[in-house]
């Protein structure tokens, strides 16, 4: 078949959507056989492909999770196992496939029309975005928030590794501002309708907000129980394993962890990174909550709560490592991780408006990510023109 | 007069060619603050026009009576009355736009459009010239204007003019509004729509 699409070929014109298939999963053995440097295979389709194997545990919790909550919503106690996995799936099938199609849709597109290969960054990007979205988010509005941020922040910009933003995360913030009644409140963390058959009907006036959204409209001295869609106060093992109402793939803690153990183990996310950003979070939840005041309510909440709720460990996880966006120097990585920290607890404790802070503070810190690695490299570079003064 | 220069290209070049919003890249400011809105935009791309025109006339009548050490100062004395004189207007004729518009017609004061153009063309031209030079240019800074404020309200209200254009069906199917449109940084990122759009046209407008 290749002939077909080498130059000259009858299909030349497609090339590049050929060679994005042929090397689609097994990545081509050439490596670099001159010069000092040494490559191994290890090409960027790969990176791409552990980071997804790390987001099943993720994928299939928030699948369960669904099934358990509209469950629990419908007021039919815990369903069996498969069935509310299955219903879970199907919940969250469209909305990959949406994803997928326009994301990958617009980069086929791009890269025949520039006559690139096909950058494969978009794997990602496509996985992502339906993980961070409530799952009541309507297709179309993920579409048409797919497109804008793939067009205006990663192919206005070079296309996959030139982008100063997270794609995901522009996404989510698209949405989030542009959709708000869609985005956060009350109605759209439960899946409402049954699906082929599956699943009973939640009443519409049943409301489920997530625990952030919940604390964040407590009123009084003291924190009220944090109550799950029942009604019944939720645990902190709830909390861990991710059995409460929130973004599709971000609840269970226990599941990023994993991820996370995936990650540094293939030493493709940084540890350093996601060490200092929850320091950086834990830090600025201990100072908020010696200062707990009634006025921000969530700054009740104790360290540990704060760690586990809402999208902080996701974010610190997968979106604050994505090494094109982060810093990249050693110092700055600290610098970078440790600001996210804080910033996403600033913005969830002492902005009642914003339940969840680590989407802004991380879409923040990739703007500020060049000036960090600027200052440390020209830190470093001071550094070391005194010491060759001092030598001569 | 240097070198004789041709009506016709003064009036239409700042049309698009040489457009002060998006070739020079100047007034974005308001362009983003008044653009939520068609209504606003058309009549604070019309007061632009207006004090444009006029305060390029006088300057340029009075350009070789004007001391060098201290012509900003009297340009902006110029554009300032032309303001004032235009706030009022609007506030005696079109009293709930001017309150829209608020404190950005006063605001046209400090407008790049009009100390650029006052700098780079009135104080070295004729009246007639300079009058065609205001109105070209006060009419591509409102036709940038328009187009963004069209998309702002179109997506992010629904509505143009203030009249309902989305179908009511779409709403029912699960449309919304998207709120984005109205705050301002969607302003910069439709700006940069036109700006792709228009360069891919001009090609010798394209940087190397």
């Amino acid at each position: 078949m290749r002939p077909y699409f080498e130059d000259g070929g009858r299909l030349h014109a497609f090339r590049s959507v050929y060679d994005g298939f042929d090397t689609f999963l097994f990545t081509p053995e050439t490596t670099s056989h001159s010069g000092t440097h040494i490559h191994d295979a290890m090409d960027s389709k790969r990176t791409m492909i552990i980071v997804v194997l790390a987001l099943v545990p993720c994928l299939l919790f928030g699948m369960y999770n669904t099934g358990y909550q509209h469950w629990l919503a419908a007021g039919q106690g815990v369903g069996p196992f498969w069935t509310m996995l299955l219903y879970g799936f199907l919940a969250v099938l469209p909305k990959l496939v949406v994803a997928y199609v326009v994301g990958l849709g617009i980069e086929f597109v791009v890269a025949q029309w520039r006559g690139e290969e096909i950058q494969e960054g978009f794997l990602v990007s496509g996985i992502l975005i339906p993980l961070i979205c409530p799952i009541e988010t309507p297709l179309w509005m993920i579409a048409v928030a797919t497109a804008f941020s793939v067009i205006f922040v990663k192919e206005v910009f070079g296309g996959t590794g030139y982008n100063i933003f997270n794609v995901a995360l522009v996404t989510r913030a698209f949405l989030f501002f542009a959709y708000p009644a869609s985005m956060s409140g009350d109605k759209p963390f439960i899946a409402r309708d049954s699906i082929l058959g599956i699943g009973g009907d939640v009443p519409d006036t049943f409301t489920g907000a997530t625990p952030l959204g919940q604390v964040a409209t407590m009123a009084g001295d003291a924190m009220h129980p944090i109550t799950g869609v029942t009604g019944a106060e939720v645990s902190q093992w709830d909390m861990f394993l991710g059995l409460i109402p929130g973004s599709f793939g971000e609840t269970s803690t226990l599941c990023i962890l994993i991820g996370a153990a995936i990650l540094l183990f293939t030493g493709i996310a940084s540890w350093r990174i996601i060490l200092s950003v929850f320091a950086g979070g834990a830090f600025m939840a201990w100072i908020a909550n010696m200062t707990a005041t009634p006025t921000y309510p969530v700054s009740f909440l104790s360290v540990g709560d704060q760690l586990c709720l809402g999208g902080f460990a996701f974010a610190a996880v997968f979106m604050a490592t994505d090494p094109v966006t982060a810093a990249r120097t050693t110092a700055g990585k600290y610098i970078y991780g440790f600001l996210l920290g804080v910033i996403a607890i600033i913005i969830r404790t002492y902005n009642n408006g914003y339940p969840e802070g680590a989407m802004l503070a991380v879409l923040l810190m990739n703007a500020l990510a060049p000036l960090i690695d600027y200052c440390v490299v020209q830190c470093n570079i001071n550094r070391r023109a005194r010491r060759a003064r001092l030598n001569s | 007069m240097a070198e004789k220069i041709s009506y016709k290209s003064v009036f239409f070049n700042p049309l698009s060619k040489d457009n002060p919003v998006v070739v020079q890249i100047l007034g974005i400011c308001s362009a983003l603050a008044v653009t939520a809105k068609l209504e606003p935009a058309i009549v604070m791309g019309l007061s632009v026009i207006a004090v444009l025109a006029f305060s390029n006339v006088i300057i340029s009548l009075i350009r070789n009576t004007i001391p060098t050490n201290i012509r900003i100062i009297v340009q902006l004395v110029v554009v300032a009355g032309l303001v004032v004189i235009v706030n009022q207007l609007l506030l005696a004729y079109a009293y709930d736009v001017s309150k829209q518009l608020s404190v950005f017609i006063g605001l046209i004061i400090t407008n790049c459009i009009l100390m650029g153009r006052l700098e780079a063309f009135a104080m070295s031209n004729r009246p007639w010239p300079s009058f065609l030079d205001g109105v070209g240019n006060g009419l591509g800074y409102t036709i940038i204007l328009v187009i963004v404020a069209f998309f702002r309200e179109l997506l992010g209200s629904g509505t143009l003019f203030g009249c309902q254009v989305m179908p009511q069906w779409l709403y029912n199917h699960g449309y919304e509004n998207n709120g984005l449109m109205i705050l301002p940084p969607m302003a910069l990122i439709v700006v940069a729509c036109i700006i792709w759009v228009q360069r891919s046209y001009n090609k010798d407008l394209q940087d190397k």
